[in-house]
């Protein structure tokens, strides 16, 4: 499109100040962490590492960060292994409901995250199941199902049914063909699927507040209880640092094992 | 091997009854999401027509309308409603503001490497932490905050913490939901539609309010069903900076936890659920639903 001058340079200073006004908070907070004030005074007057071996040796963010690690793993197995079987049926069958079935896959995630959190805290309540790190879980996996669903549906759609025709031609019986053709080419889909759900389960806080029981915190749990309390401060910072890179770096890998075709972009939507 | 000859039979017999085998790959997915995930949201449905006993808090499941009939005739609810409905515009139109002009910028001006570029750039502080991100700007909007300081030579100072300021997160928060959209719709609009335009004499404003802003009105219309539906169920940004405002969100939250009256949560929960629905119908009527 022709536009003057003035306009290209126009909208070229816009786009710099949004992304501008994007990226600085989460560089105040990463300043922060080196921060030697105690309470959050800008512009900071000096340099220090010592809030980092503070975070480290903080007990309860320690206890957070292993119930983060113990939380994702499992919601991330478990939205596996749901989202494979149903990327399988949704491609290769077609049955009643199948429609419907694809839209369920998405309203964890469309609904308020409140909405779902008191949901599934109704129901445990409902059936006596006392919260735990296990109702964390289920409450992870039911929103990752749809990220890993949407990854390998994409690759099952790319893939021609006629390797696995040729291996069964050859002698191979279904089993062999999974594990010797299909399973590798879904291997790396079902890998940035998988970190993908991680990330998204690592850093969830709205629904984990209502399905956690009260002695299991996860790492954003743990500091939106300790954001107020002014001698925690520098230390949530830290540990604010290291929340952002667990849950970017799992992203960057996921979108480079599948060239730029991540699904669910939306999927943060909660 | 032996396993192997042992699994084969079990191979075969799947292979002739595709149905048993839809049946297997079936019965995970659809026990967790239509009976675990479907049934508590019925289970919370339900339980907005229940009562909690005023001496022993437990939960008296006997159907009654009460918690509604409080939500409709309280003044406080229905102003609270109205503020996070208005919230939910405004945080809407900065989005909209904001994001047109970078997904105009990445879409038809920006060139060869810097598209990819400005893509991640969107891309990734959508994936970064949405707790840290509102946490951050406690730090911005705090008293002797970074804004307070960088506004203080003009003789300005920050909002402070309150509705200004959890007007301004949510915006920042939800911005990466608009831009995409509207980055895709402005992506599959053919150039030569612009350049049509221009050729029979309109400038770039009538360009934009004639051509570019009614075909690209379904994206805007998907960013909006994210930033609306995120806003109407947050409480975590509304409690780290927005002092003593009080969102649906947070009154949900106060109800499941000190006030522990989850029926009344849970009929306050309707109020998005109920929002939402009737803001995608509507989206689906503009054909704003296969944008998302």
């Amino acid at each position: 499109m022709h536009l003057s001058r003035p306009a290209r340079v126009a909208l070229r200073a816009v786009t710099v100040v949004v992304l501008a006004f994007v990226y600085i908070p989460l560089l105040v907070v990463v300043i922060n962490s080196f921060n030697p004030a105690r309470v959050a005074a800008w512009p900071p007057d000096g340099f220090t590492v010592d809030w980092w071996g503070r975070a480290w040796d903080n007990p309860g963010a320690r206890a957070a960060l292993w119930t983060s690690v113990k939380a994702a793993a499992g919601a991330t197995v478990a939205a596996l292994i749901l989202g494979t079987l149903l990327s399988f049926a949704v491609q290769r069958h077609r049955f009643f409901g199948r429609e419907t079935l694809s839209l369920l896959v998405v309203l964890p995630i469309a609904l308020p995250g409140i909405v779902t959190g008191i949901a599934l805290q109704s129901a445990f309540r409902f059936l006596g199941v006392p919260l735990s790190l296990w109702t964390i879980v289920v409450g992870h996996a039911t929103f990752c199902i749809v990220v890993v669903f949407n990854n390998t549906l994409a690759r099952l759609r790319r893939m021609s049914r006629s390797m696995e025709e040729a291996s069964m031609d050859l002698g191979a019986d279904g089993l062999q063909t999974f594990r010797l053709v299909t399973f590798p080419t879904l291997r790396s889909a079902l890998l940035a699927g998988a970190l993908l759900a991680f990330a998204l389960s690592f850093d969830e806080i709205i629904v984990t507040t209502f399905t956690a029981g009260a002695g299991d915190q996860t790492l954003p749990i743990w500091i939106f209880t300790n954001l107020t309390r002014p001698n925690q401060a520098p230390v949530v910072n830290v540990v604010a640092v290291l929340l952002v890179v667990i849950s970017v770096v799992p992203i960057w890998l996921a979108q480079r094992l599948s060239e730029g075709t991540v699904r669910g972009a939306g999927a943060a939507a909660r | 091997m032996s396993a192997q000859g042992a699994l084969r039979p079990l191979s075969r017999a799947l292979w002739r009854r595709p149905r048993l085998k839809l049946a297997l790959l079936l019965s995970a997915p659809v026990g967790w999401l239509v009976v675990a995930y479907l049934g508590s949201l019925a289970v919370l449905f339900a339980s907005a027509l229940w009562s909690t006993d005023s001496f022993t808090g437990a939960i008296v499941r006997q159907p009654t309308s009460d918690n509604f009939t409080a939500l409709l005739r309280g003044e406080v609810y229905r102003a609270i409603t109205l503020r996070t409905v208005a919230l939910a515009a405004g945080v809407t139109l900065v989005d909209v503001v904001l994001a047109f002009p970078v997904a105009f910028f990445m879409a038809k001006v920006a060139r060869g490497r810097w598209r990819p570029l400005l893509l991640a750039a969107v891309l990734t502080p959508l994936w970064a932490s949405y707790l840290v991100k509102a946490y951050a700007w406690r730090v911005m909007v705090g008293a002797g905050g970074v804004l307070d300081w960088a506004l203080a030579p003009i003789g300005l100072h920050g909002p402070g913490f309150g509705l200004t300021a959890v007007w301004l997160v949510l915006s920042y928060l939800w911005l990466p939901y608009m831009i995409l959209p509207i980055f895709a719709g402005l992506d599959r609009l053919p150039d030569s539609l612009l350049e049509a335009s221009s050729d029979l004499g309109a400038h770039a404003w009538r360009t934009f309010r004639s051509v570019i802003l009614p075909l690209t009105m379904p994206a805007v219309v998907a960013g909006s069903i994210f930033t609306f539906s995120l806003t109407l169920g947050d409480f975590v940004a509304v409690n780290i900076v927005g002092g003593k405002t009080q969102m649906i969100g947070n009154v949900i939250y106060a109800n499941v936890g000190a006030a522990n009256n989850l029926p009344f949560a849970a009929a306050l929960a309707c109020v998005p659920v109920v929002i939402m629905l009737v803001y995608l119908l509507a989206a689906r009527r503009a054909g704003a639903l296969e944008s998302l």
